[in-house]
C-alpha cells in the first residue's frame, strides 16, 4: 500500500512538467498558433533556470528566470510568425533546433554542478491522511500550481469575456479584426504565455524533477506536449489527464523495469506512449467535439485586411 | 433641412491594377433606404469598405451627419453609429448566439444583459432567436437573424447590408424586408446593396447604380423598369432567351432511393432522394445552401464512393461506386461549384487545368501516357479563343483570371467534351452579367445538342430562367420536380423551406 502510494506521489511529479507545458501550449493554440519550438523553449529555460539557481541559490528565483526566458523565445518566435508571416511549423522545428543547441552550448560550464534538492512541502493536515498524505500531500508546490493552472485556464477560456475572444481569434481571425480585435496582438500574448508556461515547465525539471543538467535533458517532452494538447482537443482537463497518464505509465514502468520483468526494457519504455496516445484518441473520437473544439484556424497564416 | 445621414463627396480609390472607385458621390437621408446596384466588380463592396473604415479612399471625404470625418477603422464606423452586416457572415460558429453579439459589442455589457436585449430586440422585430444556440447548428437564414441582432443592439443611424438575399428563401426575404422597413421607421437609414433588381424596386427609396467604378445613375427606382435599371447598370438589356418547346428524350442519368448518413457533423444527410434526368433537358434543383446540395452533388460526381449500391445510374448502368473518372468516360462531366480548388489548381497554368478533365482527348496512346505540351496548350487555346476567355493566353496560371473568366473557362472546357450528360454547380455564381448570359447561352445550347443537364443554383432566376424542370432541395431530401412554365417563385419559395407535400404533380 505505501510503495503504490508512493507510485501515485511519483506519477504526480512526473506528470507536472508535461501539464504546465501542455497547458501553456493549449492556450497558444487555442490563438491559433502552433509553435513546435515548445522542446527548444524548455531546454533554454532549464539550463536558465539551473544555472540561476546554481548563482543564487534561489529556486523561485529560477522558476521566475525560467518563464521569462521562455516567454522571450516564444515572443521571438510570435513576431516572426505573427508579423513576418513565417511558416509556423518551419519557424517552430527551427525553434526548437536552435533551443537544443543553444542550451548545451551555454550549459557547458554546469554539467558538473549540483544544488540542493528542492524537498517536498507537506501540507498541514491533509499532509498526515492515511494513505493520501503519500500520495497526494507531500509534493513540491509546482504539483498543486498545475492542477490549478489547468482550473484557472477553463475559468478564463470559458467564463470571462478575453477568454471568449481568444477563443474567437483562434476560430476566425478574419472576423474578429472586422469585429475591431487586435488579432496580432492577442495571438503574441497568447504564444508568450504559451511560452512561459513551458518555461517553468522547463524551470521544473531541471531544479525539482531530476535538480541537475545534462544535454537535452527534456528528453521529448516538448513534443510530447505539443501532441497532449492535440489529442486532448485543446480541454484543459484531458491535458491533465493524459499528463499524469503518461507520469503514471512512466512510473510503472520503471517499476516493472526495476523489478526485472521479462519484457525487453524498449517495449517497456514504449508503453507511456501508446498508452497515452491510446486513451486520448479514444475518449477524443467524436468528430463533433474535435469541430468545435479544435481551434479552426490552427497553423494558417493570418494578414489583416487581405 | 437636416443634413444627409451620410454623404460621400468625389471618392476615388486606385488598386495597382484596376480603379475601384472614380469619382463616386452618394446621399442617404435619415430614414431612408438606398440601395446601390451594380454588377460584381462594379466597386460596390470598395466603396461599402471605405464608409466601414476598411479601405482608405485616395481622394474625397465621407461625411456622417454632415460632419467630415476620418473613419480609420471599423470601431471608429460604429463608434459614429454606422454598423454593417457583411455578406460572408463574420460569426464564430463553436460559440452561442449571446457570446457571438456579446464579442460585436464594446466591453461594458456584461454576457447576461446581453442575453436579455438580444432576446428583446429580436421579439421587438418579429426575428426568432434562441441566444444559447450554438452558431453551428443554425441554418443560413438564423445566422443572419444573428448578425442583424447584433448590428442593431448598436443601435446604428446607418446599416450597412451587402448583398443581403443572396442566401435566403422568398419567404425569409420577405420578413428581412418587413424588419428593414421596421427600422427605417425609427429614423435609421439603410444603405442596400445588390444586384437584384425587383428586390431594390420592393423596397428602396432612391438608387445608386455603379458600373466600372463609376456612377452611372442614380434614380427612385420604383419609378424604374427592370429594364432601365439594368441598362443603368450594365449598358445593356438582359438578354432573353427563346422559350424550349422540344420534349425530353431516353433516362440519362436516374437517381433511386439514395439514402446516405453524413461523416461530417456540421454536414446534412440524404434521404431518400430519387430524380431522373432526360437527354435533351435541363433540370434544376433550388434551394438555400446547407441543405444537402453539396452531399447530393460529391455521390453524383463520384467524389463521395460510398453511395449504396443502385442508387445512381447512367444510362441504365450502374454507377455508384465509381470514381469521377470512370464516370467521365461514361459521358458524365461535372462543373463543381468552387472554382479554385475543384474546378481548377490555382497555381497551375490553364494549358495544365485542361489535362485534369480532359487528360483522354490530348495525352498520348498508352502504354506510356506522356503529356503532349504543344496538343495540351492548343486545346486551352481553343476554350479560351470559343468562349472569349479574358486570360493571358494558355500559359497563364489559373488564380490570375477573375471568377468570371475561370468560369467561362471550366464551363467551356467540360461543354468541349462534348458530355451526354453535364452536372453544373452555380454555374454564374460571381460572374458578370454578360459573361453569365453567355454561359447559360452555352448551357442551352449544350441541352439542344441533346446533353441532359442538371443544375443546382441559388438563384432561382437562373433556374427559371433556363431549366424545364424544377426540384427543390431542403434538408436533404428532394421536393418531386414541377416544369418551371407550372411554376412560381412562391410555390419553389415554401419548398426551401421543406413544405411540400409528397402528392404534387411531377
Amino acid at each position: 500500500m505505501e510503495s503504490f502510494a508512493l507510485l501515485v506521489a511519483a506519477t504526480l511529479n512526473a506528470g507536472t512538467v508535461l501539464a504546465i507545458a501542455g497547458l501553456g501550449l493549449l492556450v497558444n493554440e487555442r490563438a491559433g498558433i502552433v509553435n513546435l519550438g515548445a522542446e527548444g523553449m524548455m531546454l533554454c529555460a532549464a539550463i536558465a533556470a539551473f544555472a540561476t539557481v546554481v548563482h543564487s541559490g534561489n529556486p523561485w528565483l529560477g522558476f521566475a528566470v525560467g518563464a521569462g526566458v521562455g516567454a522571450a523565445l516564444a515572443a521571438a518566435f510570435g513576431v516572426l510568425v505573427i508579423w513576418l508571416n513565417t511558416n509556423q511549423y518551419a519557424t517552430g522545428l527551427a525553434l526548437a533546433l536552435f533551443g537544443g543547441g543553444f542550451s548545451a552550448f551555454v550549459g557547458v560550464g554546469y554539467v558538473q554542478e549540483k544544488i540542493a534538492t528542492q524537498g517536498s512541502h507537506a501540507i498541514p493536515l491533509l499532509a498526515d491522511l492515511p494513505f493520501l498524505g503519500t500520495a497526494l500531500f507531500r509534493q513540491h508546490p509546482m504539483v498543486y500550481v498545475a492542477v490549478l493552472l489547468a482550473f484557472a485556464i477553463i475559468a478564463f477560456l470559458y467564463r470571462t469575456r478575453g477568454g471568449l475572444v481568444l477563443r474567437s481569434v483562434g476560430e476566425n481571425p478574419d472576423a474578429a479584426h472586422a469585429l475591431g480585435y487586435p488579432v496580432r496582438r492577442i495571438r503574441l500574448l497568447a504564444v508568450m504565455f504559451g511560452g512561459a508556461l513551458c518555461g517553468v515547465a522547463g524551470a521544473y525539471l531541471s531544479l525539482v524533477y531530476t535538480p541537475l543538467w545534462v544535454e537535452g535533458m527534456v528528453a521529448g517532452r516538448g513534443w510530447i506536449a505539443l501532441a497532449l494538447t492535440t489529442f486532448a482537443t485543446w480541454r484543459p482537463l484531458r491535458v491533465l489527464l493524459g499528463a499524469y497518464l503518461f507520469g503514471g505509465v512512466t512510473m510503472l514502468q520503471f517499476h516493472l523495469q526495476s523489478q526485472g520483468v521479462d519484457v525487453p526494457s524498449q517495449f517497456l519504455s514504449m508503453t507511456p506512449y501508446l498508452a497515452t496516445i491510446l486513451v486520448l484518441a479514444l475518449i477524443s473520437r467524436n468528430p463533433t467535439w474535435i469541430r468545435v473544439n479544435m481551434p479552426a484556424s490552427l497553423g494558417k497564416p493570418f494578414h489583416p485586411g487581405g | 433641412m437636416t443634413a444627409p445621414r451620410l454623404e460621400v463627396r468625389h471618392v476615388t480609390k486606385r488598386y495597382p491594377s484596376v480603379v475601384a472607385n472614380s469619382d463616386v458621390s452618394l446621399s442617404v437621408a435619415p430614414g431612408e433606404i438606398h440601395a446601390v446596384l451594380g454588377e460584381n466588380g462594379a466597386g460596390k463592396s470598395t466603396l461599402m469598405k471605405i464608409i466601414y473604415g476598411a479601405v482608405k479612399p485616395d481622394q474625397g471625404e465621407v461625411l456622417v451627419d454632415g460632419q467630415p470625418s476620418r473613419i480609420r477603422n471599423p470601431q471608429e464606423a460604429r463608434a459614429l453609429g454606422i454598423s454593417m452586416v457583411f455578406q460572408h457572415f463574420s460569426l464564430f460558429e463553436t460559440v452561442t448566439v449571446a457570446e457571438n453579439i456579446w464579442l460585436g459589442l464594446d466591453r461594458s455589457h456584461s454576457l447576461e444583459s446581453v442575453r436579455e436585449r438580444t432576446a428583446q430586440k429580436a421579439r421587438e422585430y418579429g426575428l426568432d432567436l434562441e441566444p444559447d444556440r450554438p452558431v453551428h447548428s443554425l441554418s443560413v437564414g438564423e445566422r443572419q437573424r444573428v448578425e442583424i441582432v447584433r448590428a442593431l443592439l448598436t443601435e446604428p443611424k446607418l446599416l450597412i447590408l451587402d448583398e443581403p438575399t443572396s442566401v435566403l428563401t422568398p419567404q425569409a426575404v420577405h420578413k428581412l424586408f418587413v424588419t428593414l422597413r421596421q427600422l427605417a421607421a425609427t429614423g435609421c437609414s439603410i444603405l442596400y446593396i445588390s444586384h437584384k433588381l425587383d428586390e431594390i424596386r420592393e423596397l428602396c427609396s432612391q438608387c445608386t447604380v455603379m458600373r466600372g467604378g463609376k456612377v452611372t445613375g442614380s434614380v427612385d427606382p420604383r419609378r424604374e423598369s427592370n429594364a432601365s435599371l439594368s441598362r443603368l447598370m450594365i449598358g445593356a438589356e438582359p438578354p432573353q432567351h427563346a422559350p424550349h418547346t422540344s420534349s425530353a428524350g431516353e433516362v440519362a442519368l436516374a437517381v433511386r432511393s439514395l439514402s446516405l448518413p453524413t461523416p461530417d457533423p456540421f454536414g446534412v444527410a440524404l434521404h431518400d432522394i430519387s430524380f431522373e434526368l432526360r437527354v435533351g433537358e435541363i433540370v434544376g434543383i433550388a434551394g438555400v445552401s446547407g441543405n444537402g446540395q453539396q452531399e447530393l452533388l460529391a455521390v453524383l460526381s463520384g467524389e463521395q464512393p460510398r453511395a449504396p449500391a443502385g442508387s445512381v445510374s447512367l444510362f441504365g448502368r450502374d454507377m455508384s461506386g465509381r470514381g469521377p473518372r470512370l464516370r467521365r468516360r461514361e459521358g458524365l462531366h461535372f462543373v463543381p461549384e468552387e472554382r479554385l480548388g475543384r474546378g481548377a489548381v490555382p497555381g497551375m497554368t490553364l494549358a495544365s487545368n485542361t489535362l485534369l478533365t480532359r487528360a483522354r482527348h490530348i495525352v498520348g496512346k498508352p502504354p506510356l501516357g506522356w503529356v503532349a505540351p504543344r496538343a495540351t496548350a492548343a486545346l486551352a487555346a481553343d476554350i479560351i479563343a470559343r468562349f472569349q476567355v479574358k486570360a493571358g493566353g494558355p500559359q497563364a496560371e489559373a488564380k490570375s483570371l477573375s471568377g468570371g473568366n475561370l468560369q467561362k473557362f471550366i464551363v467551356g472546357r467540360e461543354i468541349g467534351a462534348a458530355p451526354k450528360v453535364l452536372i453544373v454547380a452555380q454555374p454564374t455564381w460571381g460572374v458578370d452579367v454578360g459573361a453569365a448570359a453567355q454561359i447559360r447561352g452555352e448551357l442551352l445550347a449544350l441541352r439542344d445538342a441533346g446533353c441532359a443537364m442538371l443544375v443546382v443554383s441559388e438563384e432561382l432566376d437562373e433556374l427559371f430562367e433556363i431549366c424545364d424542370r424544377l426540384h427543390v432541395i431542403a434538408k436533404g431530401r428532394l421536393s418531386p420536380s414541377i416544369a418551371t412554365r407550372d411554376a412560381s417563385v412562391e410555390r419553389i419559395g415554401e419548398w426551401m423551406s421543406g413544405l411540400w407535400s409528397e402528392a404534387a404533380p411531377c
